[in-house]
């Protein structure tokens, strides 16, 4: 035991190890690269859809179930299936990562818009606002609670899943881990874990004060249990 | 030769192999979840009893819950070696903030009223608790333990990297011989597992709480 941290204090401290295209800053930057652009594509495709039917409450039930459904699915299978089909490239990452992130951000955001009060709905109507000024002004304030659970949520379980781009032959903290199994280097194993787990933890730390800034000094409270229900909800990383 | 995306003959001729996958699979599920339950079980009891210790007890489990699975397999490697202790340490950690946060919410959502009326009738402590509180939470608890087990079944696919995995070893199979039928095979069954174990639980359910069943 003494010998795995000696090993591994040897090894953060090696300037090998931070440089070039297998130091740890590249591949950091390739591990926020991957993520945020499936963050970014996942709020894309998701939040639309959860505003929809959150909106109008059609098809609700479909995407919550869908949204179940689809937290069954193991993702590190998906990226290998459509490493196969589609091969190499970034793609495969990207659309696994993405499906993974979708069920978290619909449920809470449609569960955010059903949550808004229907006496402030409708005195938001009865003051003339129109369907897309009462998404704006009062849903979408209103719910940020759980929308940002629901995104933070995302943004974790994709960091903590990107790491699987590595076993497709992408960068990332992944890299560590996969050529580390592979070469029975245990050391770099495991400082490949403690940097993927460092990343996620950083990015819930960092998200929730993000949920802060950008959520009502009157929803505070209701913000920090929205976060708690959210982060039950699971991840497949 | 045309073969298409699927190949059926493979399926035929490895059926074994896939059905040793799948029963490794449950067994890697069934067992996490139940050690899960039975460490959660005493932790909430013992929240409810000393509610100081509720917070420090649910904040360890999120933070063991916040740290990727991948990662959380790998470290536990110098421990265990590459057997099925280090599949099973970590599924079993990942349940614990699930579990023990439903059964205390379960058991916390008793009526203060029911609770009353048992202590006036002369219920023990302990009677009490078996015999009303919870019955009354089922529910709740057995919501906590559907999420667990629909999460685990997820996870473990993720062993194979370290040697374990039920169905992920069709995955590493038809990744490492770029051949899609045995990922597909392991999707299909892994996700089927999943809504047929979440099914079950939920049927469980129902037999242990017989008076919130519809009638008719």
């Amino acid at each position: 035991m003494v010998e795995v941290i000696t090993n591994l204090l040897a090894w953060f401290a090696d300037p090998v190890n931070w440089q070039g295209p297998n130091g740890v800053p590249t591949r950091v930057l390739e591990h926020i690269y991957y993520s945020v652009l499936a963050i970014v594509v996942a709020v894309a495709i998701a939040q639309p859809v959860g505003i929809f039917i959150g909106h109008t409450g059609r098809g609700g039930a479909l995407a919550i179930n869908l949204s179940n459904a689809a937290r069954a699915v193991p993702t590190f299978g998906v990226i290998l299936l459509v490493f196969l089909v589609a091969g190499l490239g970034l793609a495969p990452v990207l659309v696994a990562l993405v499906v993974l992130a979708i069920p978290s951000m619909i449920t809470n955001t449609y569960a955010g818009f059903r949550a808004v009060d229907r006496d402030v709905r409708d005195s938001a109507v009865g003051m003339g606002m129109t369907g897309w000024q009462v998404i704006r002004r009062v849903e979408i304030p209103v719910a940020m609670p759980l929308i940002m659970a629901g995104v933070r949520i995302a943004a974790v379980q994709i960091v903590a899943t990107a790491t699987f781009a590595a076993v497709v032959s992408l960068g990332g903290l992944g890299r560590y881990i996969i050529d580390g199994l592979a070469q029975r280097d245990l050391t770099q194993v495991l400082a490949g874990a403690i940097l993927v787990a460092t990343l996620s933890l950083l990015t819930e730390f960092g998200l929730s004060r993000l949920q802060r800034v950008v959520i009502s000094n009157g929803l505070q409270e209701e913000s920090e249990e929205a976060s708690m229900e959210a982060s039950l909800e699971g991840r497949t990383g | 030769m045309t073969q298409g995306i699927f190949d059926w003959a493979w399926v035929v001729d490895n059926l074994g192999d896939i059905w040793a996958a799948l029963a490794e699979h449950v067994v890697l599920t069934v067992i996490p979840v139940g050690l899960g339950f039975l460490m959660a079980f005493p932790m909430a009891l013992a929240s409810i009893h000393w509610p100081r210790l509720y917070s420090p007890l649910l904040g360890v489990a999120g933070i063991l819950f916040a740290i990727p699975t991948l990662a959380l397999f790998v470290v536990m490697i110098p421990f265990t070696g590459l057997s099925k202790a280090t599949a099973i340490v970590p599924l079993t950690l990942y349940t614990l903030l699930i579990l023990l946060r439903n059964t205390v919410e379960g058991l916390n959502g008793v009526p203060v009223h029911v609770r009353e009326a048992a202590e006036a009738m002369g219920y023990t402590r302990a009677r009490q608790l078996f015999r009303i509180e919870l019955p009354l939470a089922v529910p709740v608890i057995m919501a906590g333990l559907r999420i667990a087990t629909v999460n685990t079944i997820a996870y473990v696919a993720i062993t194979a990297l370290i040697g374990q995995g039920g169905l992920g070893n069709l995955f590493m199979d038809g990744f490492l011989r770029q051949f899609p039928t045995p990922l597909i095979v392991g999707l299909v069954l892994s996700v089927t597992l999943a809504v047929a174990a979440d099914l079950g639980l939920l049927g469980v359910q129902r037999v242990l709480t017989p008076w919130r069943r519809d009638p008719g």
